[in-house]
């Protein structure tokens, strides 16, 4: 206390700037330990371990018949495995990229052509969009068919119609399937994750 | 220095603070207010528990967006905290060691009012203010030791809720009635985990009178006598904003080599294990912060009346401004009070001595006399000291004692009283 009263003596000779100094040295120094604080705390909300731990799925493909669809879950997700018939694999390769919202080949989309592997989250608000049971409402152009806003997805996965902006991702929300983080262990098991 | 006058406010401010003048509170509160020039170190406690108070409602709510309040998935909730969630272990100790912390800072700050009489006219309200807020500590820190779901903390559950078993009559169906079962268990959890949340919030609230009743007639001093006047004031800002922030760094020091490099100090072992309604530990003693009144507990050889003075111990401070007589606050210029005052610190820590040892031989016999002594302090030589001891004489004024004279007026040169 007394220093600072010492100090109040002192500045009206000498002016502002040591006081100046010290108010700004000092801020900046707290002001990194309050941010460095608060860090640990924002951090706690990020995935934990365990839930990080839940990151991969084995998928054993030999059930799944052509024209089938199955949904496993992979990190709490639905992720669509479509073992497309080929009318469907024609249908996804014949479309005209430029007409696509998302302008994406088939074959980016796919590390197989007979297996899809995509995540059966519709890329507007979060819904799971119809078609993976027999009877569903699969759209127009036979992929999936969102029921909460109307979103199209065609037997690549593609957006066609509805509000959604983007393509049903690939696992690991990449450009191309051979990114994706899903491979083929064997000719009949898939690794997801 | 925030400048805060109103010719320097923005238009928006002001218009604001001509309906609700909260920029003008803060302004009164925490800036002008003139607080008596010779406050310590001691009176840094107040702030600083404030803080600590805060700093444990900001762990607490992060740790309960990880923790699962149900008997079957509390261990093992906890122990991902401290595995798996990023930080979590940090968030945890922070939280357990701050427990501790609070506790020693509200001590202090305790002491601090028994020894210069701060509890006194006019201040007998916030005082009482004060010890409900200790005791709300008290239930609170209880109920958040049980959360973890250890062996210690469901021994010390059923310890705790048992003491109200000593109630004739109707002890058996009130303990019933507050474990919602047969013993401690699943809903029992539930219940102190709600009440865990919610008490803290009422402590804020109890907190805010407590500040309320303090702003009322201002702080005490170590000189215990009233300020009268300009010459015996500083502006709270910047000068006990800046002492409170020195003492604040210097607790952060301590708080966080307990966090970094010795959380588990004062936590038990015991509490790593699941808890196990077929099997009590071996030792059992509560947290540092309860044992004297553990001590008390286990000193009188009779069930209810070792209850009754287990908690007596704790409401007997709200008659302090009674009991005390005398008529000067400080222990400076109370030659007998400053010696009985420092008697009760020893048999305090006597007393939290005794609680933490297996009750064998002498310590038996300590507790004895310690618990005898802690009432015949409160209920006789705190009434009589003050009526026959005979007080030194009381400085004119704050100002005048510092200055020696009151010749030298404004800030430069003032001798501060040291810590």
């Amino acid at each position: 206390m007394a220093d600072v009263a010492q100090q109040n003596v002192g500045e009206a000779h000498a002016g502002e700037t040591r006081r100046d100094f010290l108010i700004l040295t000092a801020s900046a120094i707290g002001g990194v330990g309050v941010a460095a604080t608060i860090w640990p705390f924002i951090a706690t909300l990020n995935p934990a371990r365990d839930t990080l731990a839940l990151s991969t799925t084995e998928v054993d493909l030999t059930p799944i018949q052509v024209g089938q669809r199955l949904t496993v879950a992979w990190q709490g997700k639905p992720v669509f495995i479509a073992h497309r018939t080929p009318e469907e694999i024609k249908a996804a390769q014949d479309v005209d990229i430029s007409q696509l919202r998302e302008p994406q080949a088939d074959s980016d989309r796919v590390q197989k052509p007979e297996w899809l592997v995509i995540v059966g989250v519709c890329t507007h608000l979060g819904c799971i969009p119809l078609g993976q049971k027999a009877g569903d409402d699969r759209g127009q152009y036979g992929g999936w068919f969102c029921p909460c806003h109307g979103s199209v997805y065609d037997t690549s996965g593609r957006i066609r119609q509805g509000p959604a902006p983007l393509n049903l991702w690939l696992p690991g929300q990449v450009e191309r399937a051979s990114q994706a983080l899903y491979k083929f262990t064997s000719d009949t098991v898939v690794a997801i994750g | 220095m925030a400048d805060t006058r109103p010719g320097a406010m923005s238009r928006i401010i002001r218009w604001i603070d001509y309906r609700l003048p909260f920029v003008a509170a803060l302004n009164h509160e925490l800036n002008e207010y003139p607080t008596p020039r010779n406050l310590t170190y001691w009176w840094n406690f107040g702030s600083l528990s404030g803080i600590v108070l805060v700093v444990m409602i900001v762990t607490g709510i992060f740790l309960a967006m990880q923790y699962t309040p149900s008997s079957e998935a509390a261990f093992d909730s906890v122990e991902r905290i401290m595995r798996d969630v990023n930080y979590g272990w940090l968030v945890r100790y922070a939280h357990s060691s701050g427990a501790s912390m609070f506790f020693a800072i509200v001590y202090i700050h305790l002491f601090r009012g028994l020894y210069y009489g701060s509890y006194k006219e006019p201040r007998q309200f916030l005082w009482i203010l004060g010890v409900i807020i200790l005791i709300l500590m008290i239930a609170t820190a209880f109920m958040g030791y049980v959360l973890p779901w250890g062996q210690m903390s469901y021994w010390a559950a059923t310890v705790i809720t048992n003491l109200f078993s000593a109630i004739p009559l109707i002890g058996q169906s009130i303990v019933t009635f507050l474990w919602g079962g047969f013993t401690v268990g699943d809903p029992t959890l539930h219940r102190f985990y709600a009440l865990h949340y919610l008490l803290p919030f009422i402590i804020v609230a109890v907190v805010g009178l407590h500040l309320i009743a303090l702003h009322r007639f201002g702080s005490n001093n170590p000189l215990g006598i009233d300020a009268k006047g300009p010459q015996d004031t500083i502006p709270f800002h910047p000068y006990y904003t800046i002492k409170d922030l020195f003492g604040l760094a210097v607790f952060l020091l301590i708080y966080a080599f307990f966090v970094f490099y010795a959380p588990n100090t004062l936590l038990s072992p015991d509490n790593y294990i699941p808890a196990n309604p077929m099997q009590t530990p071996n030792h059992i003693v509560p947290e540092w912060y309860l044992l004297p009144y553990y001590a008390i507990l286990r000193a009188v050889p009779n069930k209810l009346l070792g209850v009754i003075m287990a908690f007596g111990s704790l409401f007997i401070l709200f008659f302090v401004p009674w009991l005390d007589r005398s008529p000067v606050r400080s222990a400076r210029f109370r030659p007998v009070y400053k010696w009985v005052f420092w008697l009760l610190v020893i048999d305090v820590v006597a007393l939290g001595w005794v609680g933490a040892n297996p009750p064998e031989g002498i310590v038996v016999t300590v507790g004895q006399i310690a618990t005898f002594y802690y009432f015949l302090h409160m209920l006789i030589l705190l009434p009589l000291v003050g009526k026959l001891e005979r007080p030194r004489p009381l400085p004119s004024g704050i100002g005048a004692a510092m200055l020696g004279g009151g010749a030298r007026l404004g800030a430069a040169g003032s001798p501060m009283a040291k810590p």
